[in-house]
């Protein structure tokens, strides 16, 4: 290290907080763990995010409402490197810049997402499909010569039980029902252990108990993890929400409690379409 | 290696059982029962079935790659015959001063082009272990740089396919020409030996046999390891849904790029054992017609199985031996009627139906 980095850092460590920043950590010490400013999506002349502005707090659990065609999922797309914005800048804590990273580059940093079609792995088993999702190294030669340890083995069964799969463990993901196959989605995002998870309508397809059951497991998680949940259920969204994000042709409406926003007069303009 | 699981798969296990009788009891019964006695197998046969298994070998390879990762390659003949031009370029400089022009070093064709020396490329294939090391690599870099580039640049589907066609078509045309070095369209032929012993016997014939069954039963044993690695499980979920596994955090064409070098060279063994048990290695193998037929194999057989590519290629051969004598204008048709019934109707193949049927007994 030459002179010139070690009295950067040096002052780096007598600025405030005093914790001096490691590589790849995600830095969270002004609050928001995820910061999106400015960014806007076209896809043939059609603006599917416009000039939109987010900030998640770390270990938040957020709801993003709005109506079809808002840019709920193409916000995700856009987080989770799958779709490049045109304008605009997505941040990571304060320093890992998303848009220089790739799909599994953006997953290995702790970004992690449930698609809104239930995406396991039908020809693999329920166990398979966690141990997939374990977060490990994952390049080629250790993926070959991997073997789960005993740590492992009971983290995965772990989850097993929390997604309520224990009976049905070694069964296909393809023969579960939908309302399973979305616990066995989620399941895969606990083994991911990420840092940020994207949840897209999590319980379309379950019964009334396991509508529930999703509402606990994602309330127990905040303050652990920061949670941004897309959903269109109001009832759900009421029950799990502290803040609540309404997006609009591309942009955020209004934040603030479910109280606030349902009484927004411009939200119940764009819900009741007047 | 789960035995156990073996052992409970009797399509397998048969596979198994036959394939080891093919290698030691032919092989054994040719050289050790005289020509009348009924025991006896003919040295043609010996040499149709080593032709056969090393079509198995290179069908087994492109099952990894299609029937586990869902790549469509339909130039997986390129590596064959790579393998078998590496294995080729040893037997010619085998042959020294017994070719039809004497040179000690240079091979007839290159005395015949008026060529004076050794081009660079040839150079250490006069050892044995350095022509095996050929077989792999030459197949697996032309893999790797293929892979990489088309894995990179997220080229799936019909395109990928296409240009893996036209990949080996490019490579036809390349070895057609004189100037490459390779023999033009006659290819390399004329062999003499093989590691000391004369390529023409009997008995080097036999042991070649038995050498293309070993490797055939060991590669199968190593793919079937192979498949039930957490590795193969992500393969077999990038054949499902690609981009998924891209967001659990798996570089999905680092992953692909393994599976096609790891298969290409295996191609390329095939290639190496085939070339001194038929004589000859031309252009003609890196034919897009040939890399098809290996699809078709799989595709009877059953994909995704890895026997099942193995019963396909033997007996898509055999019928193809059977027909060609019979009526070699029909083949084709033949061929081109499999596969369209195999889609249709046969979706899981020969071993798809054998498991259904044995389901329906036991129900």
């Amino acid at each position: 290290m030459n002179q010139h980095t070690a009295n950067l850092s040096g002052e780096d460590a007598k600025d405030g907080a005093g914790s001096l920043l490691v590589k790849g950590e995600v830095d969270t010490r002004h609050g928001p763990i995820l910061y999106l400013e400015d960014v806007s999506v076209s896809f043939d002349g059609f603006k599917a995010l416009n000039k939109l502005s987010l900030y998640i707090d770390a270990g938040e659990l957020r709801c993003l409402i709005g109506p079809n065609g808002a840019g709920k999922t193409t916000l995700m797309d856009v987080i989770t490197g799958k779709t490049r914005p045109d304008t605009g800048s997505v941040f990571f804590g304060q320093t890992i810049d998303l848009l220089q990273m790739d799909e599994p580059a953006i997953a290995q940093a702790g970004i992690c997402r449930k698609f809104q079609k239930p995406s396991v792995f039908d020809a693999l088993t329920v166990f398979e499909n966690l141990e997939l999702a374990l977060k490990a190294d994952k390049r080629t030669w250790p993926t070959l010569f991997n073997r789960l340890n005993g740590e492992q083995r009971d983290r995965i069964n772990e989850v097993i039980e929390t997604i309520g799969l224990s009976t049905g463990h070694q069964l296909r993901a393809g023969i579960l029902s939908h309302g399973q196959k979305q616990w066995l989605e989620i399941g895969m995002l606990l083994m991911q252990e990420p840092k940020v998870m994207l949840v897209d309508e999590p319980i379309a397809g379950m019964t009334h108990q396991e509508v529930e059951r999703t509402a606990e497991l994602l309330l127990s998680l905040q303050g652990h993890r920061s949670i941004v949940v897309v959903e269109h259920d109001m009832e759900f969204v009421r029950s799990i929400a502290r803040k609540v994000t309404v997006l609009h042709e591309g942009s955020v409406l209004t934040e603030g409690t479910m109280d606030e926003v349902q009484n927004d007069p411009r939200v119940i303009q764009v819900y009741l379409g007047g | 290696m789960n035995l156990k699981a073996l052992g409970q798969d009797k399509t397998c296990t048969t596979v198994l059982i036959v394939l080891a009788a093919v290698t030691f009891v032919i092989p054994f019964c040719n050289l050790v029962y005289p020509a009348d006695s009924p025991l006896h197998f003919s040295a043609y046969t010996v040499s149709v079935l080593g032709k056969y298994l090393t079509f198995a070998l290179l069908g087994l390879s492109l099952d990894l790659v299609w029937g586990y990762c869902g790549i469509l390659a339909l130039g997986h003949g390129a590596f064959f015959a790579l393998g078998g031009y590496a294995m080729g370029m040893y037997l010619m400089r085998q042959i020294g001063t017994r070719g039809v022009y004497g040179d000690p070093l240079l091979p007839d064709f290159m005395v015949f082009l008026n060529w004076k020396e050794l081009p660079w490329y040839w150079l250490g294939f006069d050892h044995f272990w350095f022509a095996l090391l050929m077989v792999l690599l030459a197949p697996g870099a032309l893999a790797f740089v293929f892979g990489w580039l088309a894995f990179r640049s997220r080229v799936t589907g019909v395109y990928l396919s296409i240009i893996t066609q036209a990949l080996t078509y490019a490579l036809l045309l390349a070895f057609f020409r004189n100037e490459m070095g390779f023999g033009g369209n006659n290819g390399l032929t004329d062999f003499k030996e093989i590691a000391g012993f004369n390529i023409q016997s009997e008995a080097v014939r036999a042991v070649l046999l038995m050498l293309s069954g070993i490797t055939l039963i060991s590669v199968f044993l190593l793919c079937r390891w192979l498949v039930n690695t957490k590795l193969g499980r992500v393969v077999t979920a990038i054949r499902a849904q690609e981009s998924r596994v891209r967001f659990l955090g798996y570089r999905v064409e680092m992953f692909k790029l393994w599976i096609f070098v790891f298969a290409a060279m295996l191609a390329g063994v095939a290639g190496a054992l085939y070339v001194p048990q038929v004589g000859i290695i031309n252009p003609s193998e890196f034919s897009p017609l040939n890399s098809l037929e290996i699809v078709v194999w799989v595709a009877m057989g059953g994909r995704g199985t890895l026997y099942g590519a193995i019963i396909g290629a033997v007996l898509v051969n055999y019928s193809k031996t059977v027909l060609t004598g019979l009526m070699p204008e029909i083949w084709l048709f033949a061929l081109g009627a499999v596969f369209i019934v195999v889609t249709l109707l046969l979706p899981d193949g020969i071993v798809g139906l054998l498991k259904r049927r044995l389901q329906e007994q036991r129900a």
